[in-house]
């Protein structure tokens, strides 16, 4: 099981570790926006473009602070990657930030009861990830 | 003096291209984001989204084409056609695509034929004046890396 992280400071997680943001998108310019917006605070990030490769490697990499999924995906949109992640014991503890392009309120408002972090509207800018600092775990 | 005349033309493109629409507030965000580190990081991003801008734009010519029109699948690849724009600020396109959209969802095909055709055209458009636009800030070079913060 993943050990306590250490103080929360911005892309320092547990002492030599960055903080790892997972971050999964299908479209390829919005992967390099956000992979771009999250490092540039310092976090390690890795990319994926669908729900089903991102559950392949959290099954492989145990040390994911956060998952950042767009919404609207083709095969698995970004609720039912959160509603498998919330479900399953080893990964329910990692936050999960929704993007979406569209600003539907049932839709963030199901994404919030399911157990969203929070939900950020596309484009993404710099504030909303200085946001999601705190939230890592 | 050669360069400062370069510098005229980019900044004359530039300015071109938000005051005619073309593009928007994204676009400046994206070049904050820029840096030492990701120098090319614009150019990179620009390059991406034409690569699927005009996958996209042909699979609409595809679907437009089928007989008979699926206008649910056809408005699933505006969407995301518009969603890409957004990404990096192509104001018109993303206007184009909403009023696309709204035709697609009407089943209006006289509508969808002739916003097709008006995205087509900003699509090209676009795509020549930021060609230019990349071609003249690499002519221009590192010096005017330090003026182009001004907006």
């Amino acid at each position: 099981m993943s050990s306590p992280r250490g103080p929360k400071a911005c892309g320092g997680g547990a002492a030599d570790r960055p903080i790892h943001v997972l971050a999964v998108d299908d479209s390829s310019v919005d992967r390099a926006v956000i992979a771009r917006l999250l490092r540039s605070s310092k976090y390690r990030v890795t990319t994926v473009d669908s729900g089903k490769k991102a559950l392949e490697l959290l099954g492989l990499e145990p040390n994911v602070n956060m998952i950042i999924t767009d919404y609207w995906m083709p095969e698995m949109t970004g609720y039912e990657l959160l509603k498998i992640v919330k479900e399953s014991s080893e990964l329910r503890e990692i936050p999960v930030v929704i993007m979406s392009s569209e600003n539907v309120p049932n839709r963030i408002n199901r994404c919030l009861e399911e157990g969203a972090e929070d939900f950020l509207l596309k484009p993404v800018r710099p504030s909303d990830v200085a946001r999601l600092c705190n939230r890592m775990r | 003096m050669e360069s400062s005349s370069l510098q005229r033309q980019l900044a004359n493109l530039k300015k071109s291209l938000f005051d005619q629409g073309n593009l928007d507030e994204q676009f400046y965000q994206l070049e904050e984001l820029q840096d030492d580190a990701s120098p090319n990081f614009v150019e990179e991003v620009v390059t991406l989204f034409f690569r699927d801008s005009s996958r996209l734009v042909a699979n609409i010519e595809q679907a437009i084409e089928k007989c008979p029109r699926d206008y649910g699948s056809l408005d699933a690849l505006v969407h995301q056609l518009k969603d890409s724009a957004s990404s990096i600020g192509a104001a018109k396109m993303m206007k184009d695509c909403t009023v696309f959209r709204e035709y697609c969802e009407k089943r209006n095909s006289e509508g969808c034929l002739r916003s097709f055709q008006k995205v087509k055209k900003e699509h090209s458009t676009l795509r020549l004046k930021l060609e230019n636009y990349f071609q003249l800030l690499r002519q221009v070079g590192p010096a005017e890396k330090a003026t182009r913060s001004g907006k």
